[in-house]
Formats: structure tokens, C-alpha cells, sequence
């Protein structure tokens, strides 16, 4: 019995929870400087839980079968965005205090939306799918919304709960067409009882359309992607850090389990929206990020175009397919959280840097940085030797394993549309000429330092010794 | 032979200088270090790549100095690097050029010498690299990684519309290469292999072979530049300031040249074979029409790049031939091609940097104010043109040869290509050079100084070397280049 518990308490979800009303309280005792703390409570906890993970078994999970799934791929993705959760925590620290944003609330915000995209990444049943998924978003909701004196950060706030609760009807409204059609929530039961037929009927295509489209909003696929740029503009800059680096981990391990477990059989049915909705990605990510003067909605066009090339992967579908989105989520992941490391110190006449064009001159007065966000945007736009460049190949090998030569052809093409708007950024820091130095400065933590150096190290070197990563994720099962 | 890793230490010399470069703070006092670091770095790799020159074995045509690591686990991508008798001299022409090109930026460049420099060794890692990789993911990756330097270099320290010529530069050429990376991939697809060394049989079937072609030729015949796809390359040349537009056509250019003969030719023999009389008919069309253009111009370096274009369609129809004139005319004449359009850029980099203009009008009559410098641009107008006794003329001549045994249109074509070398580079020369001086502002230019001496003597002597001892080149090529065409013939024969 007391084994039993002690168990209990250390699956990692669990853990966490509790760590986190931890960490409520505990912000809420203290006096003096109750954010820093619990921020640096918080990444402890997100590290233990990491530890946790890593030496998790199946053993634990037994009684919760029927709710949470457990595979390499699962504790992969949770890693990931354990990582990016602590990752973004560091770099946010410094950006709050100095917009005096010193609510103890983020963190655990935070932490309570990490909690639900661990769980939406394990689930394997519908309802607690959907449970999970309106715990982060209910966390992000409120993050998005919590510079209250801000009308841009209300809004954007408001904007995302209105579309994320519509989004959320939506995706609702097809489980239980699921459930009406198949008597099941879980995903194994809904798999064993849907290969029985050779196609599906109308009201599980219909459900199945349903939950894609509640799917696509979380990934934030086009068409449903116009919440992105909107809120990644609105939220505090920190807070759309955190949306560009971990939701999306969380979201596209979804998508993918949602596909690959239940429907696995109905391939044809879901891959003809999935490759709507990639190349629809690709080109828009890329398009309408040509004309953005505002880094963050860059950004957000940026991180649609990323979605686009992880859903060719699911297209493909094959243990490639797998592959190449665990190693394109690394490096999407690590790429932002270097921009947004930069991001977050750099300040133009004591604002923190919102306009591309404040970045004129930055190669004179700060060459490293201007050097770094070089190098993550050439890797952000595919361009070898760096990081993003493995990622999209592995994407294109898998989509040729499975002879999808037309997407794969789209696919280079909205790379190269998308080169362009990296390459701006490129150009307006070393090409044009800037006739007010010195105004951008750029202060960093140590903390924040290390985890800009060492996502910088990993775009760099990644090509010297690919094997490490790729070794991981070819072993990785759904 | 070597026991040590000769060509990984060529490929990646450049490399550790810029690492060292990196970390000397640049203020007025150390921008001197930085260019001796520089060139020192890349004179250290240029004596090395000697080496391999003197111990090759001229009796071997597969890829000598290997070396070969294991570099993704789950794939059969190596680190596997090579020379063989092709890439032998594309690698020397890469490593003789950069120091040139390192001193020729000595005074000119004011701002920002560091990353100059940097760019530059970084390009001189990547271009030796690309031409030393057996694997074609290493292949491509170097083939990519060209771009960034490039489009800094273009960017940064280039001309008045220098941005719109890095981008289109860079976006052109990067739309031909992702194809060639969906190619790669389907290749690999088809033969888990991406060994060149392996590749270079028969192993696709025909409408697969045509696919990749066009996907290798997307990416080729931008870089080579064909017509008509060269639009890129007079913007590019007239915005890059002088070493860009040097290392431009004399090396990047050949980048292309080069993957025709290892990929297209190497390893989809049938397609090419499909696909000859496209190529020569936009052969022709480019040099015909590259000339007239260039005869049209009044930037000089407008009017080099439009020659270049026209000397590559040279290049195309001699590897297209696929005999061993053609083959060993192609060489040639991209080698000569790399040397003479290289000095000619220095020699507008030398009256540019003393005047700052590149109308031909601005000048004329400079033979009365600087004999020596009349003496060499002569030297590389005429190896331009193809002399006999320079490097332009054998290249060209083996090319006509090999081309008379294909078709005599095509003959007719070059020739006349040739011709209208001859009156656009001379009509430069003259407008020049000759006369009197009319336009005061030149009453007071100098001659070349002693390091515009060091640049351009051994590039005029390396013209007229590769003229006189053709053989020294030839011989080992030679063997290489049989294999390729024997290969070629037996796929074609079956």
C-alpha cells in the first residue's frame, strides 16, 4: 500500500500537480520578491520532472491505462516540453521584472499549462484529451491576458479565449460524434473497433473533421491560424515566447497520436486534410510573413510555416514521418528559444525591441548578437549547416519514402519564399546603413546567457555529431 | 602516399583561421592582424593543396586521399572526402584565388574587415569542401552553405543596388538548389547509397533519370549560369565589390560546370543523353547572345559578366559532347575561364579602386599613364579571347574539335561565339587603354604598386603557363574523365 502510493506520487504528472500549488502557496507566503523565487521554484520542479520522466516505466501508468498512453514517443515530446518550459521560464525572468510584470502568477500559470500538454501529449481517450487541452489553454488564456493594465494584452487575451472556447466547442462536438459512432472514448478501443470496417461512415467523418479543425486551431494550422499573429503580437513578449516555443510541442504531438492511433487505418481520410492544411501552412507561413514589421507577428507567420513542413511529415506517416517531426520539433524548439533569448534582452531606447527596423546597426554596435540571430534565422530558413536545415531534410526524406514528390516540391518552393523574409532580418542588421548608433542595448542574465549559448552551440554543431538526436528519435514508437 | 588527413586539414584550415580571426578584436591597430591572418591562413592552405597536385597519382581515375567516417547513424550518409582528377584543380583554382582575392581587398575594404574576412575563409572552407565531398549530402550541404558568405559579401560590402543583387543571387540560386536536394533524396531512395563514387552506374531507370535530371539541371545550369537563367549573375557581379566578383566567377561558377560532369553526366548517362540538344541550343543561344549583349555594355564589369555567361556556354557544350575533346576542352576552359575573369575583375578592382567608376567612357588612354598595367590587362584580354599561347585558346579549340564530331551548327555556333569574344574584348581594350588620355581626372593615375604586382604577375603567368604546358593540367584529368565517358557509352550502348 505504501509502495503504492509512493508511487504514485512520482508519475511525473502527479508530481507536478502537486509541485505546482506548491509553488502557488509558496508565492503567495512570500513577501519579498515572490516572483523571482517561485520562477526559480518552478524551474526546479520542471527539472525534477524531467528526471521523473526520463525514469519513468510503464508500471506506474497500469491504473490509468484507459486514460494516458505511455511510449518512447510520449516521454519524448514531454521532455521537449519540459525543456522548453524551463528554457522559457529562464529567459522570461529579466523581461518581467523589467516591464514590472511581478506577478508571481506567471510561473505557476506556467506550470499549470505545462501540466496539461503532458497530459494532452499522453492522453489515449478522448475525454481526457480534451481535459488536458482546456488545462493548458485555460492557463494560457489567463497568461495571455495578464499585463491587466495593457488594452493589447486584453485583447489578445479575449481573442484567444473566444476563438480557443469556439475551437474547443468544435473539437467537443466531434468527439462525441466519435463516441456516438464508435461506443468508444479510448483510443486503442476506438482503433480495435473501427478496423473491423473498410471505410467510415458520414458521422465519424464528420467527427473526424470536426476534431481536425479543433486540432488544427491548436496547432494553428491555416485556415484556423488567425488567432497567431493577433495574440503573439498582444501577449507581453515573454508570454508569446512561451506560446511559439511549448503549446506547439504539445499540439503537434496530438495531432500526430490523434491520427496515428485511432485512425490509423483511414489513412486516405485524414491525410487529405492534413496535406490541405500543410500546404496551405507552408505558403501563407511564408507569404505573409514578407510583409510584417513587427517582429512577433513575423514570428507567429514564421512558426505557421514551421507547422506546415511538421504536417508533410504526418502526411508521410511512416516511422520516417516519425522521426523527422521529433527532430524538426527539437529544432524548432531550440531555434526559438535562442530568438526569443535574444529577444527578451534586447532594448531600444529603454523599449523593449518590437520593430524589425530597430535592429538597423545592431551588427555594428553588438556583432555576436547580430551574428547569432544571423545564424538562427538562416537555420530557421532550412539554409545547411545549421540545425533547421537537418530538420526539413528528414522531413523531405520521409515524404519521399512515401512518394509524395508534389508536396515535396512545394515544400522546397515555400522554403525559398520563406528564405527571403529570414533574410530581411539579415539585411536590415548588416545591410542598411543606420545613422543612430548605440541605442539598442542589450542586457542579459547569466542564466539566460547559458541558455542562449547552449541552444546556439546545438544549431551550430548539431551537424558534427547528428547522431545523438537521431538515434533517440529513430527509436521512438507512437 | 600521405598517412595524414590532407585534404579534411585543406577543407578545414581556412576554418580555424576564422575561428582565430573571430576572437582578435578589430579596432583601427588590429585590422592589420586580421588581414595577415587572413592571408596567411589562406596562403598555408594554397601550399597545401600544392601538394596534393605533386603527390597525385596520374595513374589512378577513382578518388585518391580518401577518408571516410561514419557521420549519421541511421542513414548511409559518411563524412567522405576525395580528390580526383576533376575536382583536383577546381580545389588548386579555389585555393590560388583566395589569397588573391584576401590581398586584393587589402586597402578597399574600410569597414567591417573582420567579418570580411571571415566570410571570406568561410567561403574558402566550403568551396574546397564542396568540391572534395564523395557523399552528396556533404556535396549539397557545402553547395548550400556557398550562399551564406556570398550574400554577405554582396550585401555588406557591395555597390549601390547591392541588396536587390544578394537577394536575387541568393534566392535564385537557392530555388535550383532545394531542388536538387528533393533529387538527392529520391537518388538515395532508390540505392541507399550516396556514394558519387557509387552512384557513377546506371542505377535509375529512365523516366526517373529524366526527373533528376531536370531537378540537377534546375540548380546547375542557375549556377553555371545558362541562358536563361543568368540574370542573376551581371547583378551580382556589379554590386559585389572586387574579391566577391573574382571568387564569383572564378570559382562559383565552375560550381556548376562541375556538378554537370559528376552528376548529370556521371550518373543519369541516359537522360543526358535525352536532354543534349537542349543544352546545346541554349548553349548557343547564350553565347551568341551573351556577346551582342556585352558588346552593348558600358559597365565594364556589366560587360566581364556578360562574357563569363558566354565563356560557360563554352564549358556546356564541351561536357555535353561527352568526348574526351569536349570533356578536356571544358576543363579547360573553366580552369582558364577561373583565372582569366578572375584577373580581369582584379583589373577593374585596380583602376575602380584609384578612379570609382566602371563607365567605360570615364576612361581611356590609361596605357599613357600606366604601361604595366596596359601590359597585363592585355595578357588576360587576350586569354579572354583565346590567343593561342594563353589558357583561353586550348580550352576553346578542344571544344570546337570535340564539337566537330557532334555537329557542325554547333561548331558554327562557338565559332562564332568565339569572333564576337574577340570584337567585344578588344573594343574594351581599346576604349581603354589606347588613345589619348581626354578626361583630366585621369591625368594623375598611377601604375600598379607592388602588391597589385603580387596579385596579378602570377595569374598572368599561370595564363600563359596553361597555354604553353596544356599537358601539366591535362594528364591528371585525363584518366578521370575516360572513366566518365566510358561509363557514359555503356549505359548509352545498352
Amino acid at each position: 500500500m505504501l509502495n503504492n502510493i509512493y508511487n504514485i506520487f512520482f508519475i511525473p504528472e502527479i508530481f507536478l500537480a502537486c509541485s505546482s500549488f506548491v509553488c502557488l502557496l509558496f508565492g503567495l507566503f512570500l513577501k519579498k520578491n515572490a516572483f523571482r523565487q517561485t520562477s526559480n521554484l518552478a524551474v526546479f520542479v520542471l527539472l525534477l520532472t524531467i528526471l521523473l520522466v526520463y525514469n519513468d516505466s510503464e508500471s506506474n501508468f497500469a491504473n490509468y491505462k484507459s486514460l494516458f498512453s505511455h511510449s518512447s514517443f510520449i516521454n519524448f515530446f514531454k521532455i521537449l516540453a519540459l525543456l522548453g518550459s524551463i528554457a522559457s521560464i529562464i529567459i522570461s525572468k529579466d523581461y518581467f521584472l523589467g516591464i514590472k510584470l511581478k506577478n508571481f502568477e506567471i510561473p505557476v500559470l506556467f506550470l499549470f499549462s505545462t501540466l496539461g500538454m503532458m497530459l494532452m501529449i499522453a492522453s489515449n481517450n478522448l475525454m481526457s484529451m480534451y481535459l488536458a487541452i482546456e488545462l493548458q489553454s485555460l492557463s494560457l488564456y489567463v497568461a495571455a491576458a495578464i499585463k491587466r493594465d495593457s488594452i493589447s494584452s486584453a485583447e489578445s487575451g479575449v481573442k484567444y479565449f473566444i476563438l480557443g472556447a469556439l475551437s474547443s466547442g468544435i473539437l467537443l462536438y466531434g468527439f462525441s460524434l466519435i463516441y456516438g459512432f464508435t461506443g468508444s472514448m479510448n483510443f486503442d478501443d476506438i482503433s480495435f473497433y473501427l478496423s473491423k470496417y473498410d471505410n467510415l461512415n458520414l458521422g465519424l467523418i464528420f467527427g473526424l473533421v470536426f476534431v481536425m479543425v479543433g486540432l488544427a486551431f491548436k496547432v494553428s494550422a491555416v485556415p484556423f491560424h488567425m488567432w497567431t499573429p493577433d495574440v503573439y503580437e498582444g501577449a507581453p513578449n515573454s508570454i508569446t515566447g512561451f506560446f511559439a516555443i511549448v503549446p506547439k510541442i504539445a499540439a503537434v504531438a496530438l495531432i500526430y497520436r490523434f491520427c496515428l492511433v485511432p485512425f490509423e487505418n483511414f489513412y486516405l481520410e485524414w491525410s487529405q486534410i492534413i496535406l490541405f492544411l500543410s500546404i496551405a501552412s507552408m505558403f501563407l507561413g511564408a507569404i505573409a510573413a514578407i510583409a510584417q514589421s513587427n517582429i512577433k507577428r513575423l514570428l507567429a507567420y514564421s512558426s505557421i510555416g514551421h507547422i506546415g513542413y511538421i504536417l508533410i511529415a504526418l502526411v508521410a506517416a511512416n516511422d520516417d514521418g516519425i522521426k523527422a517531426a521529433s527532430i524538426y520539433m527539437f529544432s524548432y524548439m531550440i531555434m526559438n528559444v535562442a530568438i526569443f533569448a535574444i529577444l527578451l534582452s534586447l532594448k531600444v531606447k529603454n523599449e523593449y525591441l518590437i520593430n524589425i527596423s530597430d535592429l538597423k546597426g545592431l551588427s555594428k554596435s553588438n556583432p555576436i548578437v547580430s551574428l547569432s540571430i544571423s545564424i538562427i534565422m538562416l537555420s530557421m530558413a532550412g539554409i545547411p549547416p545549421f540545425i533547421g536545415f537537418f530538420g526539413k531534410f528528414y522531413v523531405f526524406i520521409a515524404a519521399i519514402e512515401q512518394e509524395l514528390y508534389v508536396l515535396s516540391v512545394l515544400g522546397v518552393l515555400a522554403s525559398v519564399i520563406s528564405a527571403f523574409y529570414y533574410l530581411r532580418i539579415i539585411k536590415i542588421m548588416y545591410f542598411d546603413e543606420s545613422k543612430s548608433e548605440g541605442i539598442i542595448n542589450f542586457q542579459i542574465s547569466f542564466q539566460s546567457k547559458i541558455i542562449l549559448s547552449l541552444s546556439l552551440f546545438l544549431i551550430i554543431c548539431f551537424i558534427f555529431y547528428p547522431s545523438l538526436l537521431i538515434n533517440i528519435s529513430a527509436s521512438l514508437t507512437i | 602516399m600521405i598517412d595524414w588527413p590532407l585534404v579534411s586539414v585543406i577543407i578545414f584550415l581556412p576554418l580555424i583561421g576564422a575561428l582565430i580571426i573571430l576572437f582578435i578584436k578589430e579596432d583601427e591597430l588590429t585590422s592589420i592582424n586580421i588581414k595577415w591572418a587572413a592571408l596567411l591562413t589562406t596562403s598555408g592552405t594554397f601550399i597545401l593543396s600544392l601538394i596534393l597536385w605533386l603527390q597525385f597519382d596520374y595513374s589512378n581515375p577513382s578518388y585518391q586521399y580518401e577518408e571516410k567516417f561514419r557521420w549519421f547513424d541511421d542513414f548511409n550518409f559518411f563524412y567522405h572526402v576525395g580528390v580526383d582528377g576533376i575536382s583536383l584543380f577546381m580545389i588548386l583554382l579555389s585555393t590560388f584565388l583566395t589569397p588573391l582575392c584576401i590581398l586584393a581587398s587589402w586597402n578597399n575594404i574600410k569597414k567591417r574587415v573582420k567579418e570580411y574576412m571571415l566570410s571570406f575563409l568561410f567561403l574558402e572552407t566550403v568551396m574546397i569542401g564542396m568540391f572534395a565531398s564523395i557523399d552528396i549530402l556533404l556535396f549539397y550541404i557545402f553547395f548550400e552553405a556557398v550562399l551564406i558568405p556570398m550574400y554577405l559579401i554582396i550585401g555588406i560590402w557591395g555597390g549601390n543596388r547591392r541588396i536587390y543583387a544578394s537577394f536575387k543571387f541568393f534566392l535564385y540560386t537557392l530555388l535550383g538548389s532545394v531542388l536538387m536536394l528533393i533529387a538527392i533524396i529520391v537518388m538515395y531512395r532508390n540505392t541507399s547509397s550516396m556514394s558519387i563514387e557509387f552512384l557513377q552506374g546506371n542505377y535509375f531507370s529512365y523516366n526517373t533519370q529524366l526527373f533528376l535530371w531536370l531537378a540537377f539541371f534546375a540548380s546547375f545550369a542557375v549556377k553555371i549560369p545558362m541562358w536563361p537563367f543568368h540574370t542573376w549573375l551581371p547583378d551580382a557581379h556589379v554590386e559585389a565589390p572586387t574579391a566577391g566578383s573574382v571568387i564569383l566567377a572564378g570559382v562559383l561558377l565552375k560550381m556548376g560546370g562541375y556538378g554537370f560532369i559528376r552528376f548529370s553526366l556521371g550518373m543519369l548517362p541516359e537522360a543526358t543523353e535525352f536532354f543534349i540538344p537542349l543544352i546545346m541550343t541554349l548553349s548557343i543561344v547564350a553565347i551568341v547572345y551573351t556577346s551582342l549583349v556585352a558588346l552593348a555594355q558600358t559597365d565594364i564589369k556589366k560587360l566581364i559578366a556578360y562574357s563569363s555567361v558566354a565563356h560557360m556556354g563554352i564549358v556546356t557544350i564541351g561536357i555535353f559532347l561527352v568526348n574526351q575533346q569536349g570533356l578536356e576542352g571544358a576543363m579547360m576552359q573553366m580552369i582558364s575561364h577561373g583565372l582569366v575573369s578572375a584577373a580581369l575583375f582584379l583589373c577593374v578592382g585596380v583602376i575602380y579602386d584609384r578612379m570609382h567608376t566602371r563607365e567605360i567612357e570615364f576612361y581611356g588612354g590609361l596605357v599613357q599613364r600606366m604601361p604595366l598595367y596596359a601590359t597585363v590587362f592585355m595578357i588576360f584580354m587576350l586569354g579572354s579571347v583565346g590567343l593561342p599561347g594563353t589558357s583561353g585558346f586550348i580550352g576553346e579549340f578542344l571544344v570546337i574539335v570535340g564539337a566537330f564530331k557532334f555537329s557542325s551548327y554547333v561548331v558554327i555556333g562557338a565559332a562564332f561565339g568565339i569572333i564576337l569574344s574577340a570584337v567585344y574584348m578588344l573594343y574594351l581594350y581599346k576604349r581603354i587603354i589606347f588613345g589619348t588620355i581626354t578626361n583630366n581626372k585621369l591625368a594623375d593615375i598611377l601604375d600598379i604598386n607592388t602588391r597589385e604586382k603580387i596579385i596579378l604577375i602570377p595569374l598572368a603567368i599561370s595564363v600563359i603557363l596553361l597555354g604553353i604546358f596544356p599537358n601539366l593540367f591535362l594528364d591528371p584529368m585525363r584518366l578521370s574523365l575516360e572513366l566518365i565517358i566510358t561509363n557514359y557509352e555503356i549505359a548509352n550502348a545498352k
